[in-house]
């Protein structure tokens, strides 16, 4: 019960938000919403104990039967982890953003989309069923497009949410193909019964292709190499956003997938080089690029790039054990997969604090460039001590957990090397060697975060504000993050036993649960503690000497990044498709009118004519009356005459002419419903065509081509010809059953002796119910074209 | 110039009454005879745009103060909502239930959820004919 209240409770409160925030004047909201995370974040704590003991918790719902979809919770050790990190980094973060974004801000908004991105997040952790998980998934992509987007008079705000929108959506669709392909693999969508069933599953043909399509997706969601392009673009957002969903929670959702399908896929060697070779390249290259960014927040997204490329490797190498099965030395490969979800806590921790510390800089300073930055450790000592101890850990360094954490990940590319299977002794030297050298980055940027922002010379005169040292409420959240930081290190095994152990259950299902427990010692000596030494003497002498060697980067030609090629990519798509429409969508009234004619002949005639329907039967119809014959001299007349009319008033009086005769008609052949609607509909578009008519230009002789002429003739003609052989034939046609027998018995069925009525609010409402909220949306279309326009000499509210 | 529509308007104030009347009788009439929320709608409505006719804006506003994009919207809402309730009764999405109830001096009258979602029907007829029709006119 509790899980589906947690999925459901920041929903119900995004919901909420809207009608109550006006009362919410002198208050920050943020206290309202503040309430939703702590108050979920306590109650998961106390499932912990029966989690430990191995308990789950599954609740099932049917959604949509028809079609297999049942929404499906599901609470493990895995999901546990997740939920605590969006619960409890959730709740700093909006503590935090309370102190951070002033009252001024659409705060509404914010919280609205924040509480929507929590409840989307906890919907993919908790999610059984594949298709309910994507569902969620797609929410947390929106969400974030929402929150990046949220000052969005910035022109670059908006181009980060959308690049990020792109980015992940497409990786998205590629994962819905890949849970697809699973399906007709599998049968089902649940993702217990995959994992029962994965025997069946890994000898199937579409095994590698669904694999690659989910991997797609976690790939592009957690910024991997070379998806990770939109990450440094989404700092745009407001940094409490930047530190709970760029770097906490969301990111980490593609590592989730992994986590969770590693029972599905892990064990095949396309997986383990798949996740642990992108991973690794991801950890490098985004620590060799960190170092040369100015931008603090950007230099923070670089080094949340690679810090996920550690964590993905870490899956990847883990998954080796699923290969082997269980036996004493398949244990040694689980460990990378036990460092893989400590790392997980622990960069969240280190990670979350150092963004906060990012935005308290920003807010006090108003700069996060780092050459304008510097000697702030006097003025702001509160905040030097939060980045001091987020650096460390995140270099690696002790007594933090960062060390314990990046320790056990050396070892887990070490031991690797003893691997037999998967070719490792070609190309398997190179982890640990990627991983010390991408470290040493890792070192360097840490210490720039350090050193040029607190050390050095202070410059006044290029700083926004006076600096001082922030207000309370914006220190305790990350003070709160420092002091896990610290305690994880001295306690790990509390952490591992109670919190990683269950969820190492849940990757590995046919492993027993004590033996994939591993004992952390903070105090060791391994080959692991001498790299860690190798990356502190080589990175202070790189830190030493960056002036010197800067100049590396200059050697990355601009027209050859990732960033240009995609640019060029979507420049290309737009232009292209661009051209494509203005092919046929060339604004002249009289073309569409074309199209639409000549494919209704070509569709409607077509079938009659291929189909041989037509049926020409004069005999079986009854008489026509000699008032019938009036009415179609009359019609004809007003037909014709309209063809020759130079004022716009006649034309319209003509087609009234017409129309109304219509209704005649239909009065003639006892349809009193369809009469009166057609009257009343021909008057009111009359009057709105006499309305429309001031801003027209009078009707000219048109000069066009003989050969224009006579097209425009043959089609009309062929429309003329077509819709009066189709209402001669469906008088005796006969190759479907007629339904008007099913409608007889309306009063009995729906309660209306109105056989018309019936159908249009009973038989057939659902097309009734959307034709209204069309017809709305076509009124708000016209109103909003016309009402919001920018009047002359205005410009663009763009930018 | 000023247009002499003293006949207009004599005869628009008299005849609005019984288009109004028309457009509710229709709407009533909808479930056994002609008419319906649909053309219920419309007769309403093209009362209120030939008051619009007739008289100017402010005037036609001081006596009927709605914004008629929010009928509009009502009338959307009250449409669907009409299809969701169903479900709450577990019975498939747009279901309606009729029922025959005895009341005083009327006696037996038929009342149907239909008739919730026809007006809905009409409420978004009118909203957006009249919509549509005041942002041609007051366009420049």
């Amino acid at each position: 019960m509790i899980v589906e209240l947690a999925i459901l409770l920041p929903f119900i409160m995004a919901a909420v938000i809207p009608f109550i925030y006006r009362r919410f004047k002198k208050v920050h909201i943020g206290w309202l919403v503040l309430a939703v995370p702590v108050v979920l974040f306590s109650i998961l704590t106390t499932y912990i104990p029966r989690i430990v003991n191995g308990q789950t918790f599954t609740k099932t719902y049917e959604w949509i039967p028809s079609f297999n979809i049942s929404f499906t919770t599901y609470l493990d050790g895995l999901s546990m982890i997740f939920s605590l990190l969006i619960t409890g980094v959730g709740s700093l973060v909006i503590l935090y953003s309370i102190f951070y974004l002033s009252t001024k801000e659409s705060l509404h908004h914010f919280y609205c989309y924040l509480l929507l991105f929590m409840g989307a997040m906890l919907g993919v952790v908790f999610s059984d069923h594949l298709m309910v998980l994507y569902a969620f998934w797609e929410l947390t992509s929106v969400s974030s497009f929402l929150l990046i987007a949220f000052w969005h008079h910035r022109k670059a705000s908006r181009a980060g949410a959308r690049k990020a929108m792109t980015i992940t959506v497409t990786g998205g669709v590629a994962m819905l193909a890949g849970f697809l392909t699973l399906y007709t693999i599998a049968g089902t969508f649940s993702i217990r019964e995959l994992i029962a069933d994965v025997g069946i599953i890994q000898e199937h043909a579409l095994f590698i292709p669904a694999m690659i399509l989910v991997l797609l997706g976690a790939f592009t969601k957690s910024a991997q190499f070379p998806f990770h392009i939109w990450l440094p673009d989404a700092m745009e957002a407001p940094t409490p956003v930047s530190a709970y969903l760029h770097s906490a929670t969301m990111v980490k959702a593609g590592i989730y997938l992994v986590a969770r399908m590693s029972p599905v896929f892990g064990g095949h060697e396309v997986w383990f080089w798949a996740v642990a070779g992108v991973g690794i390249i991801t950890l490098f290259w985004g620590s060799f690029n960190a170092v040369r960014q100015f931008d603090l927040k950007a230099l923070l997204a670089y080094s949340t790039v690679s810090q996920l490329g550690l964590i993905m490797s870490l899956f990847g190498l883990g998954s080796a054990a699923h290969a082997l099965g269980y036996s004493q030395e398949s244990l040694l490969y689980t460990q990378a997969t036990f460092a893989a979800l400590f790392h997980l806590i622990n960069h969240s921790t280190f990670k979350g604090a150092l963004f906060m510390m990012v935005g308290i800089v920003d807010h006090e300073v108003g700069t996060r460039d780092i050459r304008r930055l510097g000697g702030l450790m006097a003025l702001m000592p509160f905040t030097f001590s939060i980045a001091v101890i987020g650096s460390m850990s995140m270099a690696g360094l002790p007594p933090f957990n960062g060390f314990l954490s990046k320790e056990m990940f050396f070892t887990a590319t070490v031991d690797i090397l003893t691997l037999n299977i998967f070719s490792i002794e070609s190309f398997g030297l190179l982890f640990p060697v990627i991983a010390w050298f991408a470290s040493v980055f890792t070192f360097v940027y840490s210490a720039i975060i350090v050193g040029r922002t607190f050390f050095g010379k202070l410059q006044p005169e290029r700083l926004e504000k006076p600096p001082h040292e922030a207000p309370i409420g914006m220190l305790i959240p990350p003070f709160i993050l420092v002091a896990v930081v610290v305690g994880i290190f001295f306690f790990p095994n509390v952490l591992g036993r109670n919190i990683l152990g269950p969820a190492m259950k849940s990757i590995y299902p046919s492993f027993p649960t004590k033996e994939l427990i591993v004992d952390i010692s903070p105090w060791h000596f391994n080959t692991a503690l001498l790299m860690t030494i190798g990356v502190i003497i080589v990175g202070v002498l790189l830190y030493r000497s960056l002036p010197k060697w800067r100049a590396v980067y200059q050697l990355f030609s601009q027209k050859y990044t990732l960033n240009a090629y995609y640019e060029r990519i979507i420049g290309f798509s737009e232009s292209k498709s661009g051209w494509f429409t203005r092919l046929y969508m060339n604004g002249n009234l009289t073309y569409y009118f074309i199209y639409i004619y000549v494919i209704f002949v070509g569709i409607v005639a077509g079938y009659f004519v291929l189909s041989d329907a037509f049926v020409w039967s004069p005999a079986k119809d009854s008489a026509i009356e000699y008032y019938e014959f009036i009415l179609l001299f009359i019609m004809v007349f007003a037909a014709v005459a309209l063809l020759f009319t130079k004022g716009r008033i006649t034309a319209v009086l003509l087609n009234g002419v017409l129309g109304y005769s219509v209704a005649f008609f239909f009065v003639i052949f006892r349809a009193p419903d369809l009469a009166l609607t057609q009257l009343v509909v021909e008057s009111v578009t009359t009057a709105l065509f006499l309305l429309c008519f001031k801003f027209l230009p009078d009707l000219t002789k048109e000069n066009i081509s003989r050969a224009v002429k006579f097209s425009k003739a043959t089609i009309s003609i062929l429309v003329g010809a077509t819709v009066t052989l189709i209402g001669l034939t469906v008088l005796h046609y006969e190759k479907f059953m007629p339904i008007s027998t099913y409608f007889e018995d309306s009063y009995n069925l729906a309660g209306g002796k109105n056989i018309v009525n019936t159908i249009l609010g009973d038989f057939r409402a659902f097309d009734t119910m959307l034709e209204v909220v069309v017809l709305f949306i076509a009124g708000l279309g016209i109103y909003t074209l016309i009402k919001l326009k920018a009047k002359k000499g205005e410009t663009d509210i763009e930018n | 110039m000023k247009i002499n529509d003293v006949i207009l308007r004599t005869v628009v104030k008299a005849v609005v009454f019984i288009i109004l009347t028309l457009g509710v009788y229709l709407f009533f009439a909808g479930h056994n005879a002609p008419g319906g929320g649909f053309i219920g709608g419309l007769v309403l409505g093209s009362a209120v745009v030939l008051l619009y006719l007739t008289y100017d804006i402010e005037t036609v506003h001081k006596g009927m103060p709605f914004d008629f994009k929010k009928v509009a919207a009502f009338g959307v809402l009250l449409a669907t909502g009409t299809a969701i309730g169903s479900i709450f009764f577990n019975v498939p999405f747009l279901t309606q239930a009729a029922r025959e109830f005895h009341f005083p001096l009327l006696g037996e009258t038929h009342l149907s959820t239909v008739m919730i979602f026809e007006a809905g029907v009409a409420l978004t007829v009118i909203g957006t004919l009249v919509t549509i029709i005041l942002s041609i006119s007051e366009d420049e």
